[in-house]
């Protein structure tokens, strides 16, 4: 693994201490971090499921929308933050690592750092009621 | 690898009977190289008398700035070869969101603050904004990247054929950690520190005055020891002394977290005046 860029080793700081869950991402989608809050949606401790590349995690948690459709990573809105630089929001279905399915609402931020730098992306998201 | 501290205290110069061991100049360190290459680490006011020395023989001079606060270039305006012009000057340091380098140092350089403005200096100096790739001069490689310190701020690490050089003057690694040190690649400034040779760092407050000062950007002396540690540095400098600290304390503080933590790398208290001979003996130009 690559050290960090400090904004990223900060934005990590933040979230260990934020009660929303949140997901941050490098410069190409792969997962580095996710928090507590995190922790209980997506079903399993950071420490236990550990970095992810993005076609992996884009699948293991079974992205799907209302109908049960299964989505591609492409349209997450991480990933679509990571392609486009822009914020990104969506609802859709998951299945936690811990076999629940719930409804989430994730609004995905570019994490841009000194001179401009693209650093990856953070992801905040809340279970909501999917019906 | 020549490396020679000139000021070691942080925050604001602070002369007197009570420090006069440890020394009251803030930050700079010159480090040269066999081949005459002159490095400038960061510009306090301890430059001021070595530049009285550059000034009577350096053709160039590259001074790299490890951030912008007070105690790391008030002395830039004292410092001789400036105001030589047969003497080049490079002035390496960060840029912020808003502002290039030039129009940062200006702020200081500039009235009220200083009467003579930095496009009046008779050498007006060459500036290079990092951090930026990896950089050459003379036979030393250069590599900065961001760390942890309110503002744009860099560290360096200084490499030749013999020796390695990390410089990390004012440095908080273990801000927002639950149990510092956590693993190295979430560390701010591991990759410029690891496996040097020496390693100059952040060591200001004991571990009871940091609790107060936690997010100002410093450093305890423990968690230099632990930083240097996880970085396997041979050798850890203490540097950016409180001004509070007189030199009893100082040496006390070092004494007491060397007896509690027992690192198996030196620990060489920062005082002003020493000299490191890095990969060789030491030379003369």
């Amino acid at each position: 693994m690559f050290p960090k860029e400090v904004e990223v080793i900060l934005a990590r700081h933040l979230a260990s201490y934020l009660a929303m869950p949140i997901f941050i991402v490098d410069p190409v989608g792969n997962l580095v971090y996710y928090n507590e809050s995190a922790e209980l949606i997506l079903g399993r401790r950071f420490d236990e499921a550990g970095e992810m590349d993005a076609a992996e995690w884009g699948t293991v948690f079974q992205p799907t929308d209302e109908e049960g459709v299964k989505l591609s990573s492409e349209v997450l809105p991480l990933m679509v933050t990571v392609h486009e630089r822009r914020p990104a929001y969506r609802k859709f279905w998951i299945q936690g690592l811990d076999g629940v399915r719930r409804c989430i609402a994730v609004s995905a931020l570019p994490l841009l750092g000194q001179s401009n730098r693209f650093l990856g992306a953070m992801g905040i998201f809340w279970e909501v009621d999917g019906t | 690898m020549r490396v020679t501290l000139w000021g070691t205290r942080g925050s604001l110069a602070s002369p007197g009977p009570d420090t006069d061991h440890y020394g009251g100049n803030t930050a700079c360190v010159e480090v040269v190289s066999r081949d005459g290459t002159v490095l400038i680490l960061d510009a306090g006011t301890g430059i001021r008398r070595l530049g009285t020395q550059l000034v009577r023989t350096a053709q160039r001079v590259d001074i790299l700035l490890t951030h912008l606060h007070m105690d790391h270039i008030q002395g830039l305006a004292f410092f001789a070869p400036l105001y030589n012009p047969q003497i080049e000057v490079h002035i390496w340091g960060p840029a912020s969101i808003t502002l290039g380098l030039r129009a940062r140092l200006t702020r200081y350089l500039s009235p009220p603050l200083f009467p003579v403005a930095l496009q009046e200096i008779p050498g007006e100096p060459i500036l290079h904004e990092v951090p930026c790739d990896t950089f050459t001069i003379g036979d030393f490689r250069i590599s900065s990247s961001l760390v942890c310190h309110p503002g744009p701020t860099v560290g360096y690490r200084i490499e030749n054929e013999r020796a390695i050089l990390a410089y990390l003057p004012d440095h908080e690694p273990a801000m927002g950690a639950r149990d510092f040190p956590i693993e190295d690649e979430w560390t701010s400034g591991y990759a410029i520190a690891a496996d040097a040779d020496l390693l100059i760092h952040d060591a200001q407050y004991t571990s009871e005055q940091y609790k107060r000062y936690v997010g100002w950007g410093h450093c305890s002396m423990t968690d230099a020891l632990k930083f240097a540690a996880l970085t396997r540095a041979k050798q850890m400098v203490t540097f950016h002394h409180d001004p509070s600290h007189v030199d009893a304390a100082l040496d006390q503080m070092l004494a007491t977290e060397v007896a509690a933590l027992a690192p198996d790398f030196i620990v060489t208290p920062g005082i002003e005046g020493t000299i490191f001979n890095l990969g060789g003996p030491p030379f003369t130009l």
